[in-house]
């Protein structure tokens, strides 16, 4: 299925000459300047009395120059911003198959419900009696929660995912520093979350790496040879971010155990395998689960995150505070530590208020839309989508590991070799047939990663055009058109990206004019 | 016997008496690409081999340099933090990263010369 003939290619033999515009807009894509350059001194979208004066009571504190904000009209404010989400590519505009994030579709219940006011209104300082509502929300889904991993506890208030890797490790730490055993090094498998080091390292625990074996899972052998008494835990992602099953799991928790340490579970991935399988019945001690990715709450810019963490028996006693106690008059907010309601050990804590309500009201709003059936389909279906992107594409594209896959299917560039067309061009090509590009060299493990999670969101219409595209594009880089992917893409509004300047140079804000030219 | 040695981790150590200037190998910036970022060593650390010593990042990916031989580092490539394009560059010469003073100039026989480090290349591209 094809329906251009070379858009892609403005000046090749067929397409027509390239056209420049007197406004320098390109159709419905509007350029515009800077909204600083945009500045009209006295424009304001509001019309305010002058201030009385007032006797400053700042202490000669205030601020002495103006603020530098531009003046602007309303409509050239709400243009400029509808500019600008137009320029951005989102799930809601189309198909968005970056590995390891899992851009699924957020259903728009989740946001009705979000929006009841008696949620969307809450204040977290107002008096814990006035919100039995939400606190009996937040103990259902944690009971969702704890039936769906098989795990005795959570703790609900982190805040996202890698908020959430630190709540498990500092419980992992209290655990170990209560039984008078200190430990020193986090294990961590080669194809980790970048998060899962970097939350070790915070938590003051020295990180080794433990490698893959051939078929793209922890060398269980090499696992077991590293562990001691100085292995305080192992942070692991199932299914991993090669998109595989950890098939060892079960002997990895029980080696882990038998060391004397603890098994952190990176949950990252657990939309591939809710429903299917309880971490709790794998050894797992403690898992982050990533509301925006397993229950569809908004990712990124639409968040916030939120990454409520299980814990096993001998974890939940160390939970951070604040914690939901359940009681005779239903649950309640335990703010401080007592001995008498199991609070004690608690290692204190890590966030202000109480977890991020209007994501509990979208997960849980998720979760009883679809029900323990509907919630084990989802998985099924995006398994099932990403099988189907690794069946269709297999025969073109260097699979790294056989199949079958989880979620999300891992290539390398391999095909790629002798074409002269690297990973990044493959992806900028990608821009240009209207998908963003999937996740890119990572994992680390494979040379010029390409790891794509199409999600259950997808129809199998929208998969095939996808599918279509991959293959003309790798059809056209073995065809030696390395020239047409070292320009990609060209039909983006900036095109190609300087992404080594950008990195290198980092312009990071706007200078006036006056105040470059002073510069120089 | 040439006096530059390789470890597995494609980095590379010259030693001239007693120190060692190290850096990453032609092999692996090109692997790495355009290098954007380095964090590199304060003089007077002491490292054991193979510990971590510096931090490589390019567009594509960040990677650690391990240290190759055990000793006190005694020097950094300060050109490198304004300018990290030299490592693609010169990977082998102006991109050097450290300079460590060997506490057992018996740890380079482990390493590789460079025949054996070409033919792990070879292997490896």
């Amino acid at each position: 299925m094809s329906h251009a003939s070379d858009l892609s290619r403005p000046g090749a033999a067929g397409a027509a000459a390239p056209i420049t515009t007197n406004s320098g807009h390109r159709g419905l894509d509007l350029e515009e300047p800077l909204i600083f350059e945009q500045d009209a001194p006295g424009r304001c979208g509001v019309d305010l009395p002058e201030p009385p004066e007032l006797a400053g009571r700042l202490g000669g504190l205030e601020r002495q120059a103006p603020i530098g904000l531009p003046g602007l009209t309303e409509p050239q404010v709400v243009r400029h911003f509808v500019r600008l989400s137009r320029n951005n590519f989102a799930i809601d505009a189309g198909l968005y198959p970056l590995g390891s994030c899992t851009m699924k579709h957020n259903p728009r219940l989740n946001e009705k419900l979000a929006r009841l006011p008696g949620f969307a209104d809450l204040h977290p300082l107002q008096p814990a009696e006035t919100v039995p509502g939400a606190l009996q929300l937040i103990d259902e889904l944690a009971q969702w929660l704890i039936a769906l991993t098989g795990m005795p506890a959570v703790a609900m208030s982190p805040a996202a995912g890698a908020h959430g890797e630190l709540c498990g490790l500092m419980c992992i730490r209290a655990a170990l520093e209560a039984a008078g055993d200190a430990r020193e090094v986090v294990l961590v498998p080669e194809s980790a979350h970048g998060t899962n080091p970097a939350t070790a390292a915070v938590c003051g625990y020295r990180i080794e790496e433990i490698p893959a074996d051939g078929r793209g899972r922890v060398d269980l052998a090499a696992l077991t040879e590293r562990l001691d008494p100085t292995v305080a835990a192992i942070m692991l992602t199932n299914p991993n971010t090669c998109g595989l099953f950890e098939t060892d799991i079960v002997e990895i928790a029980e080696a882990v155990h038998q060391a004397g340490a603890y098994f952190y579970c990176d949950g990252a991935n657990f939309n591939a395998i809710v429903g299917r399988v309880r971490p709790g019945d794998l050894g797992i001690d403690c898992m982050h689960l990533n509301l925006h990715k397993t229950f569809s709450t908004p990712h990124g810019g639409g968040g916030p995150g939120s990454g409520p963490v299980v814990l096993s028996a001998a974890l939940a006693p160390f939970a951070p505070l604040p914690m939901l106690v359940r009681g005779p008059d239903g649950p309640r907010l335990a703010e401080h530590a007592t001995e008498a309601d199991g609070t004690a050990a608690s290692f204190g804590r890590m966030k202000a208020f109480h977890g991020q309500m209007g994501m509990f009201v979208r997960a849980l709003a998720y979760i009883l839309s679809h029900g323990g059936d509907g919630l084990r389909q989802a998985a099924e279906d995006a398994v099932l989508n990403a099988n189907y992107v690794l069946a269709e594409l297999q025969d073109q594209m260097s699979l790294s590991f056989p199949g079958p896959c989880m979620h999300e299917v891992l290539f390398d560039d391999g095909f790629l070799k002798d074409t002269g067309v690297s990973t990044l061009d493959f992806a900028k090509a990608m821009i240009d047939e209207g998908f963003h590009p999937m996740t890119m060299y990572f994992p680390l493990v494979v040379h010029g990663a390409m790891l794509i999670e199409p999600t259950e969101s997808e129809s199998k219409a929208s998969i095939d055009q996808f599918i279509a595209s991959l293959r003309h594009l790798v059809e056209r880089a073995k065809a030696g058109d390395a020239a047409l992917f070292a320009g990609a893409p060209y039909l983006a509004p900036r095109r190609r990206l300087d992404e080594t300047q950008a990195a290198r140079k980092p312009v990071l804000r706007w200078t006036p004019p006056a105040e470059e030219a002073a510069a120089e | 016997m040439s006096d530059i040695r390789f470890s597995e981790e494609h980095e590379w150590i010259r030693v001239d008496g007693d120190v060692g200037t190290c850096g990453i190998t032609e092999f692996a910036q090109e692997q790495l690409g355009d290098i954007v970022y380095v964090e590199l060593p304060e003089a007077g650390r002491q490292v054991a081999q193979n510990e971590e010593i510096a931090v490589v990042e390019s567009v594509k990916a960040a990677s650690e340099l391990y240290a190759p031989v055990a000793g006190e580092v005694v020097d950094s490539n300060q050109a490198l933090v304004d300018d990290p394009a030299k490592v693609n560059a010169d990977a082998m010469g102006e991109g050097w990263f450290f300079k460590i003073r060997l506490s057992d100039p018996g740890q380079l026989d482990a390493l590789m010369d460079e025949a054996a480090y070409l033919a792990l290349v070879a292997e490896q591209a």
